[in-house]
């Protein structure tokens, strides 16, 4: 399966991947209508200092910790990818504890929020590949 | 007034043919001026010629001038030059009949020559390089005077006019010779003058060409640095001077000649599994990348002793070669060879590139 | 002192696009973007601009635009903006003036005033799509006797030849006027196209020494980073004399620029200026160039060619004749509208010529004095296409060289403030938060689709002239005609006007 890779080496820490993440995850046509005057929940966030940057994003682990915590039946598994059904998410943030590598975080309305590599919304495929100018994130089969 | 060639180069299309016999025999000019008839089509009447080798046996030892003079006097101040550098055996009137088909004759004139030895000495010059050297000069300083012809033991004959007439103008069913070339010219432009009919010649290199080169000015500002003056922008005459510098200047052999003008393509080369042959064509198209020639031809290249015929890598021109007995013919179409032979065999369409090389047999001339 | 002037461009902010995502602050290293948390909004400080576009390209709601500022001076057709600006700079600073790129001046470009032939009836154009086109050439001296022997067979002893599989290259960048990751691109680039980058003058780094093959070591006069191995290293050597943007004076480096890697590969301390002397100092003339030919032969075994580059001088003709006779295999001129990464601003567009009228004059010279065969020509100078190559070779060249186009295809802007060493496209500059903007598999990519988008478009336009092969194209000025020019330098140029 085509996962997302990062690499730290030409991430500018630019932060562009969040902005194209939380857009292209708000149903909207536009970027700036859709992201104008409003606190993001982007899936992928950018760490780093003025030495080193990379995103960080959900791997999609082949036996997920996330999957097994969930009291909720929230997080799920499908084609291989690790997605959230939010109607039944009840916030216990339990995914967030044990996620080893930090990549859920709370979303806008509360409930967990996590990548689900824009396979299911209007984008296709991950917008933060698409729109990262340096080839620092990729989405290919490793 | 119309620019005459030289001023201007004027593209043409074409018909060729030629004729030889590998035993030496030697056959009047009569089948091959017949064999252009059939092309009639591929002339406009605008400039025909021949090339005839062995047709003057009793003076093979001299060069045979044949010149075109705008009048009496460029004649005198010609000779008077001439003099200086030759010793003329025979000077006479190229003969010639009138016929209504053709008219417009220049002064045309016939000398038979040999290099002052003097000379030779003074300049240290072997005998064909001062004699290209002087053929050179002429056609580009003396304006009047034009050589169309200085090979020994061969000649040319040519006019404006349909190749056909030229044949009768010239009288060529009076002249034997054991190899023929003929062309037919349809030019896109009045050439103005009889010096940009073809075949075109330099010492016994005859060239009979027809098509267009793409790569007509990359050759030309070359070869002009060895020494040869384009005076009439023609295809013919560059690649005349080309196989001239290839041959005798650079000592390659006709098939290595034809390997720098039609240079098989890299792909070609680096498929061959002859590694002589490889690193020959490896070779030859690094040290001689000017000489290529594009766009379409094919030729016939006369010589003392045999023909060459090649057409370009692509064969964007047709060709034809057929066989009997001790004879060759080839042609731009079929129908020529069938005229100078009915019963000619094995006919075929050389492949674009390959020379066909036909020498007579050792001794035979 | 005070600004004197207004701003030369103002940032142009889409307040209704603009979604705070401070990409554009991130990115300028300039710092002309920064957040005002008061209100929330972006705001910009437009004195420090240069006008690099990166922030307009990275802005993900396209909520800017740079343009060049409206407040100018009382206009004066003698005296005009950039002219007083220039007059109060140097009356602040006392300096000369320094620029970077090629001549921005209104100057005749050529090749914009020549037009290629193509076939109709008399012969059949070639259609690149289904016959064989040949771009492949062979740079270096070609035999002026063909030898044999005894048994008649060919000898086949060449000069050393530069194999290209089209007739281009990239021309001389130093590591450290440009950065790693651009020579890197360049390097992996010229190898998966089968031609040759060049080091320009600052050596060859550690890691690039596996290109070699497709490697140009340069030796200029400042000879930084030269020794035996890097000289061995490349395909073929050559002798910076002059460069095209700056004739008559040597290299410029920043010391800002020269980092511990840029250092090391140029063989001077960490953080000092490299300037390379005007002239090479065992150069003072046309004998001595021929005794530095031939120690680079001698040092390379007389197997790797070695190129003399020159700036398009007045006679350039003349000088070009006297290297064709120095034992040098290539010739490269640079025209005086090539690039640099530095050069006083009075030098790069006021001194030297156009490269069409030198490459012109040096091809005729070079055939009237019958020693064409000895050199092959480089031109470059402003390459900007593929129909800018095709009426070099037309003209006679047998390469070009490019180096502007390439930059731009890595993400150049042309801002022409190299010297700053600040790019924020990660190209001339040595701070790793930007050399790490420029990744080279993305570089190499670019370089690799510009050389091949112009291989095609040079095969189709040899096709149409009826011509399959490269070299059946060099020196073929029957195939250029001219228009607008004057009989003077349609002469210079050896070609007829249109119409002719």
């Amino acid at each position: 399966m085509k996962r997302i890779f990062v690499n730290e080496e030409w991430c500018l820490g630019c932060h562009l991947c969040e902005y194209n993440c939380a857009f292209a995850n708000s149903g909207m046509k536009n970027m700036a209508l859709a992201l104008k005057g409003k606190k993001i929940f982007p899936k992928i966030h950018v760490y780093g200092n003025d030495k080193i940057n990379f995103a960080v994003s959900c791997r999609h682990c082949e036996d997920p910790l996330c999957v097994k915590a969930c009291i909720s039946g929230a997080l799920h598994i499908k084609d291989g990818r690790v997605c959230i059904d939010k109607t039944k998410c009840v916030g216990c943030y339990s995914c967030i504890m044990v996620c080893p590598y930090g990549s859920l975080s709370v979303g806008e309305t509360g409930v967990a929020s996590k990548c689900e590599l824009c396979l299911d919304n209007a984008c296709g495929s991950p917008a933060c590949v698409k729109g990262c100018p340096n080839n620092a994130i990729v989405y290919e089969e490793r | 007034m119309n620019s005459i060639e030289g001023q201007v180069r004027i593209p043409s299309g074409c018909a060729i043919a030629a004729m030889i016999s590998k035993e030496g025999k030697r056959m009047t000019g009569e089948k091959i001026v017949e064999s252009m008839k059939p092309m009639h089509d591929r002339s406009n009447g605008l400039g025909g010629g021949f090339a005839a080798y062995g047709i003057y046996p009793e003076y093979k030892d001299f060069y045979a001038l044949h010149m075109f003079f705008n009048d009496r006097a460029s004649r005198k101040d010609c000779e008077a030059f001439l003099k200086e550098r030759f010793e003329i055996v025979k000077s006479e009137i190229l003969p010639t009949r009138k016929i209504p088909a053709i008219t417009d004759e220049p002064v045309i004139w016939r000398y038979f020559v040999a290099p002052l030895k003097s000379q030779l000495n003074n300049l240290q010059l072997d005998e064909k390089e001062y004699v290209t050297r002087t053929v050179m000069k002429i056609n580009s300083e003396m304006p009047g005077s034009f050589v169309f012809s200085s090979g020994k033991n061969m000649g040319a004959f040519k006019a404006v006019g349909y190749p056909e007439d030229v044949g009768v103008l010239y009288k060529l069913d009076e002249y034997e010779g054991y190899s023929w070339t003929a062309h037919g010219r349809y030019p896109t432009n009045t050439p103005g003058w009889w010096g940009g009919a073809h075949p075109f010649t330099l010492l016994d290199y005859s060239i009979v060409h027809n098509g267009e080169i793409s790569s007509y000015d990359a050759n030309r500002r070359f070869i002009e640095m060895f020494g040869y003056k384009c005076t009439l922008q023609t295809d013919t005459e560059v690649i005349t001077y080309i196989m001239d510098y290839l041959l005798r200047v650079q000592k390659l052999s006709l098939s290595e000649a034809a390997s720098v003008i039609a240079a098989p393509f890299w792909s070609t080369i680096e498929s061959k599994t002859d590694v002589y042959d490889k690193k020959k064509h490896e070779f030859l198209r690094t040290a001689f990348p000017s000489l290529l020639i594009t766009g379409p031809f094919s030729i016939v290249f006369g010589f003392n002793g045999g023909l060459m015929a090649l057409n370009d890598r692509l064969k964007l021109r047709s060709m034809v070669v057929g066989e009997k007995d001790d004879k060759v013919f080839i042609a731009s179409e079929e129908a020529a060879i069938r005229v100078m032979e009915p019963d000619a065999v094995n006919i075929y369409a050389p492949a674009g590139g390959e020379p066909v090389i036909i020498k007579l047999k050792e001794g035979a001339f | 002192m005070a600004l004197l002037f207004y701003p030369e461009f103002e940032v142009i902010r889409n307040e209704n696009r603009c979604i705070a995502c401070r990409v554009c602050e991130r990115q300028c290293a300039n710092e002309v973007h920064s957040f005002d948390s008061q209100t929330g909004r972006m705001i910009a400080d437009e004195t420090k601009c240069v006008n690099c576009q990166r922030c307009v390209s990275l802005c993900p709601t396209r909520a800017l635009k740079i343009v060049k500022s409206n407040c100018n001076f009382k206009e004066n057709a003698n005296w005009q903006d950039d002219t007083i600006k220039e007059i109060y700079k140097q009356a602040n600073s006392g300096g000369v003036l320094l620029s970077s790129m090629g001549n921005p001046k209104p100057f005749p470009v050529y090749w914009d005033k020549i037009l290629i032939n193509a076939s109709q009836v008399t012969n059949p154009s070639i259609d690149p799509l289904r016959e064989p086109m040949e771009t492949k050439v062979f740079l270096g001296k070609k035999p002026n006797h063909i030898e044999r022997d005894k048994d008649g067979k060919l000898k086949f002893d060449l000069s050393p030849q530069l194999e290209l599989s089209m007739p281009i290259m990239f021309s001389a960048m130093s590591y450290g006027s440009i950065s790693y990751n651009a020579h890197k691109s360049l390097a992996t680039a010229a190898e998966e196209l089968g031609i040759c980058y060049n080091t320009g003058e600052g050596g060859l780094h550690e890691d690039f020494y596996v290109y070699g093959k497709n490697t140009i070591v340069q030796v200029a006069s400042g000879r930084f980073g030269v020794h035996e191995d890097y000289l061995k290293a490349g395909a073929a050597v050559e002798i910076k004399m002059g460069q095209g943007a700056k004739p008559g004076i040597g290299g410029h480096l920043p010391g800002a620029k020269i980092v511990a890697d840029v250092s090391r590969t140029r063989m001077i301390p960490e953080g000092s200026d490299a300037i390379s002397p005007a002239p090479h100092h065992d150069i003072y003339s046309i004998e001595d160039l021929r005794q530095l030919v031939y120690s680079l032969k001698e040092a390379t075994e007389y197997k790797k060619p070695i190129i003399v580059k020159v700036a398009a001088v007045h006679n350039i003709a003349a000088i070009a004749s006297g290297i064709a006779r120095s034992g040098a295999d290539i010739i490269a001129i640079d025209g005086f509208r090539g690039g640099t990464g530095a050069a006083p601003t009075r030098i790069r567009d006021n001194v030297g010529i156009p490269v069409e009228l030198a490459l012109a004059a040096v091809d005729k010279r070079l055939r009237d004095e019958g020693i064409r065969n000895n050199v092959s020509l480089v031109v470059g100078g402003s390459i900007r296409s593929a129909s800018d190559v095709v009426k070099a070779i037309a003209l006679g060249a047998d390469a070009c060289y490019i180096a502007t186009a390439a930059l731009l295809a890595l993400g150049c802007h042309l801002c022409r403030t190299c010297q700053s060493g600040k790019c924020n496209w990660g190209i001339a500059t040595q701070k790793p938060e930007l050399v790490k903007r420029l990744n080279p598999e993305i570089g190499k990519k670019h370089l690799v689709n510009l050389m091949t988008a112009w291989r095609h478009e040079i095969k189709e336009l040899m096709g149409g002239m009826g011509i399959n092969s490269i070299e059946a194209l060099k020196g073929n000025r029957l195939m250029l005609r001219g228009i607008g020019m004057t009989e003077k330098e349609l002469e210079i140029l050896g070609i007829s006007h249109a119409g002719e």
